[in-house]
């Protein structure tokens, strides 16, 4: 739809890699150099690094960026332990990853020349899809065959009814994560786009930017509070 | 009485497009049909997001509403009711930013519109 300009597209360019639009994409390589591919990978490499950083000498007394970790880690913890109880204590580096992963993809659209791969309804999905399968992991994990009994509502006979209605439900749960995430992102960058283009010499999209600041950290804590409840309602046992 | 104006505007509004395009002397009876049909794409997707914003605003105004009363009988609790209701409030909000995805889809990706360009002869 729009053509922002992205310095790894043009600096792919130079290479003589192809750099094709999302639509027209054929061959295995065209659809590995997308942008949302690519900048997936910047946001992993930035995640990376920042943690190599931050462990690289561990002490007993932190400080600096091992304090700063320390801190953060232990908030998302304490909190994560109040949503699950102690039992879902496990599934903690799934949630911290997620949470770390989306937030710096939601900031990185802020940059210029770079893309916010949330921005895509293919990596919002793949998180989704991650979160909804994993759920039913824990599900089986914990209460074995008797997992279904979670589908089955109260009493025998209203079955046939509640069925359905639960394997629909678990499926809309992929679509709202996913497009809840994708839409916020996406009409940010949006709006962005369009108040650049109306405004853009009297600094127009800068009170929108601050905005997007707080909607990129409110979605990417809704989305790892929402994961914790669907990982917590699997863990509890039916009613 | 200010719903009575609103319907007669919008008819007025559409009548008036579909005229203006069937008037187009270049174009032939299809083209201006297939036309249409991208104008009420348009107007559909301004009518989802308007009425979303609307029950959206509503639904968020009760929300800070409520925030608001707690934390005036007991400013203590301030901290955790702005965390709540925060939450609440993007909760709420998803509900228009699906209508802005159908809204983005209408205009920018709409589904059926090679179709629609391919029965009326705009697209080869």
């Amino acid at each position: 739809m729009e053509h922002p300009i992205l310095f790894l597209n043009i600096l792919f360019e130079r290479l003589g890699l192809p750099i094709v639009g999302a639509d027209h994409a054929h061959t295995f390589v065209e659809f590995m150099l997308q942008p949302h591919v690519t900048y997936a990978w910047v946001a992993m490499l930035i995640l990376l690094i920042s943690a190599r950083f931050a462990v690289k000498r561990l002490e007993m007394v932190p400080k600096g960026g091992q304090n700063f970790f320390e801190l953060v880690i232990t908030g998302i913890e304490d909190f994560m332990i109040g949503v699950t109880g102690e039992e879902g204590r496990f599934v903690f580096p799934l949630i911290a990853t997620l949470g770390f992963f989306i937030l710096t993809c939601n900031y990185m659209g802020m940059i210029p020349g770079f893309f916010s791969p949330t921005a895509s309804l293919n990596t919002t999905g793949a998180c989704a899809v991650i979160v909804v399968v994993f759920t039913h992991v824990i599900g089986i994990k914990f209460h074995g065959i008797k997992y279904i009994k979670h589908f089955m509502g109260p009493v025998w006979w209203l079955v046939p009814l509640i069925l359905p209605i639960e394997i629909i439900g678990h499926l809309a749960r992929v679509l709202s994560l996913s497009i809840r995430l994708f839409g916020n992102v996406f009409g940010e960058e949006l709006v962005l786009g369009i108040l650049f283009f109306l405004v853009g010499l009297y600094l127009a999209p800068l009170p929108m930017m601050f905005l997007g600041l707080f909607t990129g950290f409110i979605q990417a804590f809704i989305f790892c509070l929402l994961s914790m409840m669907y990982f917590a309602g699997a863990i509890e046992h039916a009613h | 009485m200010s719903k009575k104006i609103g319907l007669l505007t919008t008819l007025f509004v559409m009548g008036l497009t579909t005229a203006v395009l069937a008037a187009d002397p270049a174009g032939s009876i299809e083209k201006a049909e297939g036309m249409s049909f991208f104008v009420y794409s348009a107007i559909a997707a301004a009518l989802a997001i308007a009425i979303a914003a609307h029950g959206c605003g509503i639904g968020q105004g009760m929300a800070v509403r409520g925030a608001v009363e707690g934390i005036a009988r007991n400013p203590d609790s301030s901290g955790k009711v702005t965390v709540t209701m925060l939450i609440g409030l993007a909760m709420i909000e998803s509900l228009a930013i699906y209508a802005l995805v159908i809204a983005l889809i209408l205009i920018y990706a709409n589904p059926v519109s090679t179709m629609i360009q391919k029965f009326v002869g705009l697209a080869g």
